[in-house]
C-alpha cells in the first residue's frame, strides 16, 4: 500500500509545478499568435513601427518563454518520477502525444524561435516572417499534444485494456477524442485572453503617461479584438464544455454545481456555500432550473446528484465548486471590460478614457486567475481519478519515500517562486521601459 | 524474430540514438556554460553565453524529445527508472531549469553587471551538475544498478558513487569542458582570448583522453558490456570511430581549426554512448545484483501498435526536425563573437 502522505506530497508537487508552468504557457501562446501578426503587418504594410512593436512585444515574449519550456521540462520527467504507477499503466497511450509534442512541435518553437530573436540580420525579411508563424504555429501545435493526452485522462478512448494496462487501439480516437477539443477550443480562447490584456495593461500604462502614444494605440487597436474574440469565445466554449462534462463525467458537474440531490430542474446556486460533511448547502439564492438548462438545453433535465455517487468516487466538492465559481465570475468581468474596450477603442476615446486604464492595469492579473482556477476545476472535479474510472490517483503514486518528495517539493517551491518573481520584475521593468529599451537593452536605466 | 521484437529491437536503437544525439548537441552549450563562470573578462563571458543563447534550446529539446520517448516506447522503463533514480533526476531537472533561464537571464539583465555575475556563476554551477550526473548516471546504468526481488540496496544517490560511474561523470565534464574551449575558440573575434582557448581545449584534450582510456580500458573489467561485441566482433568498429574522433579532434587542434575540432569532439561523445548502448542491449536497466529483474527491451516496451504507430510519426518528422535544425545551427554554428547578443 502506497504510503498517503506520499501521495499527497506528490500531488501538491505535481499542482504547484503546473501551476508554474500554466503561468508562463498561456501568454507564449497568446503572444506568440500577436507578434506573428504584428510582424505580418510590417512585411505587408512596410510600416516600420510594426517592426518596433513586434520587438517590444517579443521581449516581454522571451522572458517569460525561457521558463514556459523549462518548467515544461520537468513536467515531463515528473510522471515517471511521483507517477510510476499511472505511468506504467498509462504510458503505452499517455507517451505518445508526449514524444509527438516534442517533435511535432518543440523543435519547432525551439528553433524559430532562435531564429526569430536573432535573425533579424541574418534571414531575409519573409524567412524571419516565417519563423514567427512558426512559433506561433509550433505553440498551438504543443497545446494540442497536452490536451489530448489530458483529454484521455477525463475521457478515456481508443484503448483496449490488456496485460495489465490500458493499451492503445486506435490512436485516432485518441486525437479526435471530443472531449480534448472542446477543451482544447476553450484552453487556447483563454490564452489569448492572457496575452490580450497582459497587452492592454501595458497599453493603459503608457497611455496613462502619455509616452509612445502612437505605438500604444496601435496595439490596442488589435489586443482589444483578441480581448473581445476570446472572452467571448470563452462564454460560448465554455457553456459547450459544461455541457460536454455533464455528459461524460456528471460527478464533476455535481461538484462544480454542490448538487446533491438527483433531481428534475435543478437549480443554479448562484450564492451558496456547500457542506460536504452535512451533503448540503446553506442555499442565499438560486436560479430554478437553470443547471438543468445549463447543461442539457431542457429547465427540467435530470441532473445526478452526489448523494447517488459512492462517497470514495466523488470529487472534492468545496474547493471544484469554488474554483468554478471563481473561473466564471472572473471570466464575466473580463467579458464585461472587453466589450467596453472594443467600443472605446473603435470610438478613439479610449486614450481620454482615464479611470478606465486604470482599470485596465487592475485586469492584467485576472485572466491567470481564471486559468488556474479553471484548471483546478477541470483536475480535481476529475478525483478520485487520474484516468477518468480506470486508475485512481492512490494508485498512480510512485513507491518513493517521504523525504525524497520533501525534498524535492520544497527544492521546487523556493526555486519556482523566485524564479517567478524575478520573471515578473524583469517583464514589468522592460514593460514600462518601452519600445526603445526593447531594441538596446543597456538603454534601461541600471539599478 | 518476430515483427514485435524487431519493432523493440529498433526502438531500443532510437532511444539509443537519441540520448546520443542530446549528449553529442547539448554537451558544447554545457561545456560553454560550465567555464562562462570561471570567466574573469567581460568579452570573454558574452562570447561565451552569446553563443548559446540561440542553440541551448534547440538543441535542449532532444532531451525532451528522449524523455518522450521512453516514455512512449518503454512505459515500464520510464516509471520505474526515473522513481528509483528520484532524487539524482530531480536534481538534474533543476540544473537544466537554472542553466536555461541563467543564459536567458544573463542577457535581459544587461543593466546591471552584478546580476550578470550571478548568472554566470549559476550557468557553471548548472552546467556542472547537469553534465556530471548524466554521466554518473549513464555510467552506473552501463555497469549495472544495485537492485534485487527485494529492491534498492542502499541509500539511491550514494550507491550511484561507484568508480565507473564517477569515471563517466568525469569523463562527461572532460569532454564537454574541451568542446566548450574549441566552440568558444570558434566563436570568439579577439586573437589573444582565441589561442587562450586553443591552448586550454588542448590540456583539457589530454585530461579526456586519460579519463576515455580509462572509461574504454576499464569496461570490460567494470561493465558486462563486452558479451555483445564479443559475440559480434564487428561492433568493435563503434568504439573505435569514437577513439578515431578524438584524436581528430587533437589534430585539427594542432591545425588551428576549432569548429572541426569541436565537431570531432561531439562525435566522440556521440560513439561513447552509443559504444555504451551496443554493449547493453538489450537492458536497459540492468541490475548487477539479478539479471533477471533487469528490464530489457524485450519486457518493457509498448504494445506493437504504439511502437509501430510512434515509429512512422518518427520517420516522417525527425528529417524535418534534422533539416531546420542543421540550418539553425549553420546559421548561428558560423561567423565570429556573439555579436547575435546584441539583438536580443
Amino acid at each position: 500500500m502506497v504510503d498517503p502522505i506520499v501521495t499527497l506530497l506528490s500531488r501538491i508537487q505535481f499542482a504547484l509545478t503546473v501551476g508554474f508552468h500554466f503561468l508562463f504557457v498561456p501568454m507564449t501562446i497568446g503572444m506568440a499568435l500577436f507578434i506573428a501578426i504584428l510582424e505580418t503587418l510590417y512585411v505587408r504594410r512596410g510600416d516600420e513601427k510594426y517592426k518596433t512593436l513586434a520587438k517590444f512585444w517579443g521581449k516581454l515574449f522571451t522572458i517569460n518563454f525561457v521558463l514556459g519550456v523549462v518548467t515544461g521540462v520537468t513536467m515531463e520527467f515528473q510522471f515517471g518520477t511521483n507517477w510510476a504507477g499511472y505511468s506504467e499503466f498509462m504510458g503505452d497511450i499517455f507517451g505518445s502525444p508526449l514524444a509527438v509534442e516534442a517533435m511535432m512541435a518543440f523543435f519547432l518553437e525551439s528553433t524559430f524561435l532562435g531564429i526569430w530573436i536573432f535573425g533579424w540580420n541574418k534571414v531575409s525579411k519573409k524567412m524571419h516572417l516565417f519563423a514567427a508563424w512558426m512559433v506561433a504555429i509550433g505553440t498551438h501545435l504543443s497545446a494540442v499534444w497536452i490536451i489530448v493526452a489530458n483529454g484521455f485522462m477525463q475521457h478515456p478512448v481508443g484503448y483496449v485494456l490488456r496485460n495489465g494496462r490500458a493499451e492503445m487501439e486506435n490512436f485516432w480516437a485518441v486525437l479526435f477524442n471530443p472531449y480534448a477539443w472542446h477543451m482544447y477550443v476553450h484552453t487556447i480562447m483563454a490564452c489569448y485572453s492572457v496575452a490580450g490584456f497582459l497587452v492592454m495593461g501595458i497599453v493603459a500604462y503608457h497611455l496613462l503617461r502619455k509616452q509612445h502614444v502612437e505605438l500604444m494605440k496601435t496595439s490596442a487597436r488589435l489586443a482589444v479584438v483578441l480581448i473581445l474574440i476570446s472572452t467571448l469565445g470563452n462564454a460560448i466554449t465554455g457553456h459547450f464544455n459544461g455541457q460536454n462534462v455533464a455528459l461524460r463525467q456528471p460527478e464533476k458537474l455535481a461538484a462544480m454545481e454542490a448538487q446533491w440531490e438527483t433531481e428534475r430542474g435543478a437549480g443554479f446556486p448562484l450564492i451558496a456555500i456547500p457542506n460536504t460533511a452535512a451533503e448540503k448547502n446553506i442555499e442565499l439564492f438560486k436560479i430554478p432550473g437553470l443547471t438543468s438548462f445549463l447543461a442539457y438545453n431542457d429547465f427540467n433535465a435530470e441532473v445526478k446528484g452526489l448523494k447517488d455517487i459512492p462517497v470514495d468516487e466523488r470529487p472534492p466538492v468545496a474547493l471544484t465548486f469554488w474554483s468554478f465559481r471563481i473561473m466564471i465570475l472572473v471570466g464575466i468581468v473580463m467579458l464585461i471590460t472587453a466589450i467596453y474596450a472594443y467600443y472605446l477603442d473603435r470610438k478613439g476615446r479610449l486614450e481620454q478614457a482615464t479611470g478606465f486604464l486604470k482599470w485596465l492595469l487592475w485586469c492584467i492579473p485576472l485572466p491567470y486567475i481564471s486559468t488556474t482556477f479553471g484548471w483546478v476545476t477541470a483536475e480535481v472535479g476529475r478525483q478520485p481519478w487520474t484516468v477518468y474510472k480506470l486508475i485512481t490517483t492512490a494508485d498512480s503514486v510512485s513507491p518513493i519515500s517521504r523525504a525524497d518528495v520533501v525534498t524535492s517539493l520544497t527544492l521546487f517551491a523556493v526555486i519556482y517562486s523566485l524564479l517567478v518573481l524575478l520573471d515578473y520584475y524583469l517583464i514589468a521593468r522592460f514593460a514600462k521601459a518601452g519600445p526603445v529599451a526593447a531594441e538596446r537593452p543597456e538603454a534601461v536605466a541600471a539599478d | 524474430m518476430t515483427t514485435y521484437q524487431l519493432l523493440q529491437v529498433i526502438w531500443f536503437a532510437l532511444w539509443g540514438l537519441l540520448w546520443a544525439i542530446y549528449f553529442g548537441l547539448d554537451g558544447f552549450d554545457l561545456g560553454s556554460g560550465m567555464l562562462a563562470g570561471l570567466s574573469r573578462d567581460k568579452q570573454e563571458r558574452d562570447t561565451l553565453i552569446g553563443t548559446l543563447a540561440p542553440i541551448w534550446d534547440g538543441n535542449e529539446v532532444w532531451v525532451i524529445t528522449a524523455g518522450g520517448v521512453t516514455f512512449a516506447a518503454f512505459p515500464k522503463l520510464y516509471a520505474v527508472m526515473f522513481s528509483t533514480l528520484y532524487l539524482p533526476l530531480i536534481l538534474i531537472l533543476l540544473g537544466l531549469v537554472l542553466r536555461a533561464v541563467a543564459i536567458e537571464f544573463y542577457h535581459h539583465m544587461a543593466y546591471n553587471p552584478g546580476w550578470q555575475n550571478f548568472w554566470a556563476k549559476i550557468l557553471s554551477v548548472a552546467s556542472l551538475v547537469v553534465a556530471l550526473l548524466f554521466g554518473v548516471a549513464f555510467g552506473n546504468i552501463f555497469a549495472g544498478l544495485p537492485f534485487d526481488a527485494s529492491g534498492w540496496k542502499g541509500n539511491v544517490i550514494l550507491s550511484l558513487l561507484t568508480p565507473y560511474g564517477i569515471l563517466t561523470g568525469l569523463l562527461f565534464v572532460s569532454a564537454f569542458v574541451m568542446n566548450g574551449f574549441s566552440w568558444f575558440a570558434h566563436k570568439v573575434a579577439d586573437d589573444a582570448l582565441r589561442q587562450k582557448a586553443m591552448e586550454n581545449a588542448k590540456k583539457m584534450w589530454i585530461v579526456t583522453l586519460i579519463l576515455g582510456v580509462l572509461f574504454y580500458g576499464l569496461m570490460p573489467v567494470m561493465t558486462p558490456l563486452m558479451q555483445n561485441y564479443k559475440d559480434l566482433p564487428v561492433l568493435f568498429v563503434v568504439p573505435l570511430i569514437s577513439v578515431a574522433m578524438l584524436l581528430l579532434a587533437r589534430t585539427s587542434m594542432g591545425k588551428g581549426r576549432p569548429l572541426a575540432a569541436m565537431i570531432y569532439g561531439s562525435l566522440t561523445v556521440f560513439f561513447a554512448v552509443i559504444t555504451g548502448v551496443i554493449g547493453m542491449f538489450p537492458n536497459m536497466l540492468p541490475s548487477r545484483l539479478d539479471p533477471d529483474l533487469s528490464l530489457t527491451a524485450f519486457n518493457a516496451s509498448s504494445s506493437q501498435y504504439t511502437l509501430t504507430f510512434m515509429l512512422i510519426v518518427v520517420l516522417i518528422f525527425l528529417p524535418f526536425v534534422l533539416l531546420y535544425q542543421g540550418w539553425n545551427l549553420k546559421l548561428f554554428g558560423q561567423g565570429k563573437t556573439g555579436s547575435e547578443a546584441g539583438h536580443y
